[in-house]
């Protein structure tokens, strides 16, 4: 790999420039927090060599991150389908920019050739095209007039649930990452992610993506850290309206079924890992998507008037 | 405005034949049951003791599973939809030919006006039958596919739970959409309510549906434990209260059956300045004195704005001195028997709430018959956000006012509750609705008008009033797979 992309050098001779790192941190409410516990772990790529030290959100991390969220959800799901499709646009427009830092980072966390790493960054990319183009056409596809047998209008549209959080897949580092995004926010609801716990670069720099693009501060929210010690808190929030299990698989010491149990607590949506039974896999994020995880953090409204002269 | 005198107008009651006791409906026939115990059900309005029925035990459940099991993987899975959706034809013309029975024994065993039962009830639920019958052959036209091309297809087997306020609508809200998408079922109806639900099962066998595709188990709580916790359940289907609700989420989490749940609610019915304020005061009234209260939708808080509150209060109370509370068998009853002794103490206990936390209390005038299960129609004022009376739900027919000043505060007002099932607007503005439609968090919302159904019309709620949705295309969609989520 190459040492301007990842800040990593083998050894520093007189004729070669030491490159300047950067301080991962977490992304909440627009801003770039360290963890307010203070901790860090470090991360290491596929050879088990050292990336970096990454902020190891926590409990309170987590609930700051859903207040911002909270905060942010009025005036997104208020915006128009157009605007939010523009903005999910403009993400993808960012993400081609940083290309070589993606592929680079997405090559390390996951152990992929270079050629690899960027035809992995190529779907990511396409993701988020793919679901921007969604924002305005969801309420033609899943709601409609509905013919009631009576002098009144009836229509039903969905409507984003509200706060959603997520356990971001633990291995697809960065398309996977997007693939549980994009569908979460384009419908006009905000996210709290927990990020891959192994390999949360790729995320920490589409946060950085994210605070320069158009998306409004509180709408995205990612936490890098321990999946198995956040995500309770998040599952049993009483302000979390929905959550996506997706990366449980292939977490330690998490087990998918007490989080879905907590989250009963409030009747949370849940979107379940994939597998069969208790088993949770991570499926192949590079294969086309439905529109199923779309619908999993929508309500239906029906609205009725009635007729008259 | 003096009340009309009419002469009683009951209905008939010849038309239905109760059996003294019946057994469990399983595999196409009435069977006794292994391991179950029986109790008595009553008519409310009279405590009566209507006939005996079957507690289903759990090896009942195993056996009622297995029956449906058999039909899913036999001849009802390898019928084509379009046998299938006849069979649904045959059970709404057989529900509308025998309509009159089914109104009788729903107002007997339930305590609902004769008049609603009559109009509402027996009507919708064939209806739904009609309906969801016409789904049956067109699945992969309904937009449930994944875009792989493949059609939908059913679940297995549901296991399905319904309350007691709509005994036979909740019914066919379930079962109708079940079979449409090609899924056997096993139903419990409430333990107040189970005999409309044993009725539907002679309409099965008239039907000559195959045995085994539907399953009716009567029972209590733990009859439904049993069935939503069997591991040969492949769907859960429930309607009842939110704490139950949450129960069942909690029972199923970490295994991969599938629910639905529609749940309690606490529904804003709000009023503005310029409403035509007689037309919401009929729509005031039918928000929570329709079927006793006893409805999860119902406009149980209703916010109205202040300048015109008082206006709306006295025309309110002037309208509920005329309404008819007493025998729910008379065509004149506006206001039936409350389902159940239990429901009775519930609403007792919480409006002493009402008046114990500094609330007003008025009840309408009238005089209750001495046998039986009776609440006069309630109306509390001076009521603020934080009481009781305004953030649980009573299921009765008691209404709690709050006024506003400005839409803001009549939306912040309406969110404020962890309910979201529906909700109510009364105004002459269009633009002014449709705001506040879009503002309100709930998953029905009636303007200038209330408590309207449809089997065409996606019903459900946001927050804890659960999740999915029944009726439409929306309710079709819980009933399918439509291939793996990525």
């Amino acid at each position: 790999m190459s040492p301007s992309a990842t800040g990593r050098n083998t050894a520093a001779s007189a004729d070669q420039r030491i490159v300047v790192r950067k301080t991962y941190k977490l992304y909440i409410g627009g801003v770039f927090p360290r963890s307010e516990s203070g901790r860090t772990y470090e991360v290491r790529d596929s050879h088990d060599r050292f990336l970096a030290n990454a902020a190891m959100g926590s409990r309170k991390d987590a609930r700051d991150a859903v207040v911002a969220a909270r905060g942010a959800f009025g005036k997104w799901a208020g915006a128009t389908a157009y605007s939010r499709g523009q903005v999910l646009y403009r993400v993808a427009e960012l993400m081609e920019g940083r290309r070589a830092q993606f592929a680079t980072e997405v090559g390390a966390a996951e152990g992929l050739t270079p050629a690899r790493a960027d035809k992995v960054v190529s779907q990511a990319v396409d993701r988020w095209v793919w679901y921007a183009g969604w924002s305005d056409k969801l309420a033609q596809v899943l709601g409609g007039v509905n013919p009631v047998a009576g002098p009144y209008f009836n229509i039903s549209a969905p409507e984003p649930t509200g706060v959603v959080a997520a356990l971001a897949p633990q291995c697809s580092s960065l398309l996977g990452l997007v693939s549980v995004l994009a569908p979460i926010i384009v419908s006009g609801n905000t996210a709290v992610v927990l990020t891959s716990e192994s390999r949360p670069l790729p995320a920490m720099t589409l946060s950085e993506v994210l605070a320069t693009s158009d998306v409004p501060a509180g709408v995205i929210n990612l936490i890098s850290g321990h999946t198995a010690e956040v995500a309770p808190w998040l599952a049993a929030h009483q302000d979390v309206n929905a959550i996506d299990l997706a990366g449980a698989a292939e977490a330690d010491d998490l087990s998918w079924a007490l989080l879905e149990r907590a989250s009963a607590e409030n009747l949370k949506r849940v979107l379940r890992p994939a597998g069969k039974d208790t088993d949770a896999v991570e499926p192949d994020w590079s294969a086309t998507p439905d529109l199923n995880r779309i619908k999993a953090y929508l309500e239906t409204k029906t609205v009725w008037h009635p007729k008259g002269r | 405005m003096a009340k009309f005198e009419y002469a009683p107008a009951p209905e008939s009651r010849a038309v239905v034949s109760i059996r003294p006791s019946y057994g469990l409906f399983i595999g196409g026939e009435f069977v006794q049951s292994i391991d179950g115990s029986r109790f008595k059900t009553i008519n409310p309005s009279s405590e009566e003791v209507l006939a005996e029925v079957t507690e289903a035990g759990e090896a009942d459940v195993e056996a009622a599973v297995r029956a449906a099991r058999k039909a899913f993987d036999g001849p009802w899975g390898r019928l084509p939809g379009a046998e299938r959706g006849k069979y649904l034809f045959r059970i709404a013309r057989i529900l509308q030919e025998r309509a009159r029975e089914f109104t009788v024994l729903e107002t007997l065993d339930n305590g609902k006006p004769i008049k609603e039962s009559r109009d509402v009830d027996i009507p919708l639920a064939a209806a739904h039958f009609f309906y969801h019958a016409g789904w049956a052959d067109k699945l992969e036209h309904a937009g449930l596919s994944d875009g792989s091309g493949q059609p939908p297809k059913p679940l297995g087997v549901v296991g399905q739970v319904i309350p007691w306020n709509f005994p036979l609508l909740m019914l066919s809200w379930k079962i109708a959409p079940a079979l449409a998408a090609g899924n056997t079922v096993v139903l419990k109806p409430a333990e107040t309510t189970p005999l409309t639900a044993l009725l539907f099962a002679e309409v099965c066998q008239q039907a000559d549906l195959p045995p085994g595709v539907v399953n009716i188990l009567t029972g209590a709580g733990e009859t439904g434990r049993h069935l939503i916790e069997h591991p040969g359940v492949d769907k859960v289907a429930f309607t009842g209260s939110t704490q139950v609700g949450k129960a069942i989420a909690r029972s199923i989490a970490g295994t991969r059956k599938r629910a639905t749940l529609e749940l309690g609610g606490k529904a804003a019915n709000i009023v503005f300045d310029d409403a035509a304020i007689d037309e919401a005061v009929e729509g005031i009234v039918n928000g929570i004195f329709f079927n006793q209260g006893h409805v999860c939708c119902a406009g149980s808080r209703l916010l109205v704005q202040e300048n015109v509150a008082d206006d709306v209060i006295m025309r309110l109370k002037r309208r509920l001195q005329t309404l008819r509370v007493g025998d729910p068998m008379d065509k004149n009853t506006d206001v039936g028997a409350i389902n159940s002794a239990a429901q009775l103490a519930r609403i007792r206990e919480l409006t002493q709430i009402g008046e114990s936390e500094g609330a007003t209390r008025w009840s309408a005038p009238c005089a209750l018959p001495e046998r039986g299960f009776w609440f006069a129609p309630t109306v509390f004022t001076d009521v603020s956000q934080s009481h009781r009376i305004a953030q649980e739900e009573i299921f009765g027919p008691v209404l709690s006012v709050l006024t506003f000043r400005t839409p803001q505060e009549a939306v912040a007002k309406a969110n404020n509750t962890p309910y979201g099932l529906s909700a109510g607007i009364w105004s002459e503005k269009g633009s002014r609705i449709l705001w506040m439609a879009d503002q309100l968090r709930a998953g029905v919302v009636w303007a200038n008008t209330f408590n309207r159904f449809d089997p065409t019309s996606p019903f459900g709620g946001y927050k804890e009033s659960g999740y999915g949705r029944e009726g439409g295309r929306h309710g079709l969609a819980a009933y399918v797979t439509t291939g793996a989520s990525r």
